[in-house]
């Protein structure tokens, strides 16, 4: 009894502040502060949400989306581990590569989209190329500071027991980085997922929740657009509830083992 | 100073220098070696001497002192909401309870998502890229603020409630400097995230002036070697704020305090 009472406490907690806005969101629609085309109440949009999961629409472009995130995530995340380990092992890749990291690192990637456009051409190909390029600098940094973290001790204490290259590299180096690699293919995927939806608005490719709300806009479907961001906020929340939580989570693990 | 001057490493500079040679000369050898057109990969003389005119006639500074007034703006308004907004969230219960499913809604959206929209009802402009600044820089310093305050050592609190602090002074002697670490953190977070809205926004919404718009624009003609002015000044003016400004603010305030070494423990 008591049980259920909490449960229905936390259900109230949940849906009050979503009802509130519900609420406020309706009555700034009804009171035409905007124009209705502009401002759809709510009920139009959970219809057009509705609408277009039935006939499919928003699917495809979900599908678009999330195959854009997963290939320019990839791309980032070879790229930046690579890098990152061949900068943190070897002197040389690190004095090469250090200034441009460095200098690459604070420039938001969405300013080489017009560059990439130039480059490679409008649609998918820059598209991915741009996710990939503007997420894997907080790849190759954090591998790079977790390669040299990688304590001495450990290194020479494997080496005094003649490890081999490889050895080296898989036993010690590889786990005792994993951390802060997965620290940074954390920051990485976030990084890719906040510019990917722009990078499809300004790439004109043919499908994809980015250009499904930017096409919208030419139509005044504000509708649409609404039910859009709807979804990339779904996607959002399950990213980082499910994937960004999770590798946290094991992450903190990791780090108690090597506390310990 | 002096001791600035002694700590810096001339090795560890002459060897960056020579890195960035590496890249600079692959870079000329590409441009030159006719795989791109010259026209998209310009040479190192080209965008050298662009930006060096750009400079001196003033434009690119007026564009950056335009766009980095956007970032300056909505990072304000942020920290003006923001702030009062976590510190509510750490300190009162219901307030956390009706604000944390909203901002953990919100804050996985990203702000250029918006943009269409906030086109459509703020016009398409200044207004649109600041209210995007703003809600990019929002979420990092309301999450960090909420962290921060709930982070206080409590010992701190019970020693201060213990000696009858009032709570005005429990507030500002206690609560805050001991989250100020947090919110350091926070407007540092914020203003990278800015940083990329203020691009995006300029390239979608079209203000008139603003780097990103410079960028846009010299796609136009197929200017690259404007674009690389603009992406090398871009990439200045965020590494000047992320190393001189943000670094110079922390050590002012937080590492002086001692407060560093406490919240990273």
């Amino acid at each position: 009894m008591r049980a259920a009472g909490r449960l229905a406490g936390e259900f109230f907690w949940l849906a009050l502040p979503f009802a509130v806005v519900g609420v406020g969101w309706e009555l700034i629609a009804l009171a035409g502060v905007f124009p209705v085309k502009l401002f759809p109440t709510v009920e139009v949009v959970l219809a057009a949400l509705l609408r277009l999961s039935v006939s499919g629409i928003i699917w495809v472009n979900t599908e678009g989306t999330l195959v854009r995130l997963v290939l320019g995530f990839l791309l980032a995340a070879a790229v930046g581990v690579i890098l990152g380990i061949a900068m943190g092992r070897y002197r040389w890749v690190e004095d090469v590569f250090m200034p441009i990291v460095s200098i690459g690192y604070p420039i938001p990637g969405l300013a080489y989209a017009p560059l990439f456009v130039l480059w490679f051409g409008l649609g998918d190909l820059s598209a991915i190329l741009l996710v990939g390029a503007a997420s894997c600098f907080v790849v190759i940094i954090n591998t790079w500071k977790g390669v040299k973290a990688v304590k001495t001790v450990w290194i020479r204490a494997a080496e005094s027991m003649g490890a081999s290259g490889p050895q080296m590299f898989r036993k010690i180096m590889l786990p005792a980085a994993l951390p802060f690699i997965l620290a940074g293919l954390r920051l990485g995927l976030a990084q890719a997922w906040r510019i990917l939806v722009a990078v499809e608005m300004l790439m004109s490719v043919s499908h994809g929740l980015g250009w499904m709300i930017f096409g919208a806009q030419q139509f005044l479907d504000t509708e649409v657009m609404l039910s859009g961001i709807v979804m990339i906020g779904l996607i959002g929340l399950l990213l980082e509830k499910q994937v960004f939580e999770r590798i946290e989570r094991y992450t903190v693990v990791r780090w108690g083992m090597i506390a310990a | 100073m002096s001791a600035a001057a002694r700590r810096f490493a001339w090795p560890g500079f002459l060897r960056g220098v020579a890195g960035l040679l590496v890249i600079l000369c692959a870079w000329e050898a590409f441009a030159r070696s006719g795989l791109f057109s010259t026209a998209l990969t310009p040479p190192l003389g080209a965008i050298a001497s662009e930006l060096w005119k750009l400079l001196l006639d003033g434009s690119m500074i007026r564009n950056a002192l335009c766009t980095l007034g956007r970032v300056l703006l909505g990072l304000g308004i942020s920290c003006a909401i923001g702030i009062p907004l976590g510190m509510l969230m750490g300190r009162v219960r219901p307030v956390e309870r009706f604000f944390m499913p909203l901002v953990s809604v919100l804050m996985p959206v990203p702000s250029l998502a918006w943009v269409p929209l906030f086109i459509l009802w703020f016009g398409i402009g200044n207004m649109t890229t600041i209210i995007v600044v703003t809600y990019a820089a929002m979420f990092p310093i309301v999450h960090n603020v909420w962290t921060g305050v709930r982070a206080v050592n409590p010992l701190w609190i019970r020693a201060a409630r213990a000696m009858g602090a009032p709570s005005r002074a429990m507030f500002w002697k206690v609560v805050l400097p001991g989250s100020l670490p947090y919110l350091m953190t926070g407007i540092r977070l914020s203003f990278g995230r800015a940083w990329i809205a203020v691009i995006g926004g300029e390239l979608l919404a079209n203000p008139d002036t603003g780097l990103g718009r410079v960028i846009f624009d010299a796609k136009e003609f197929l200017d690259s070697p404007v674009m690389l002015s603009a992406l090398i000044v871009i990439g200045a003016l965020g590494l000047l704020f992320e190393r001189v400004v943000f670094q110079a603010l922390e050590n002012r305030t937080v590492a002086r305090w001692g407060m560093v070494s406490a919240a990273s423990r």
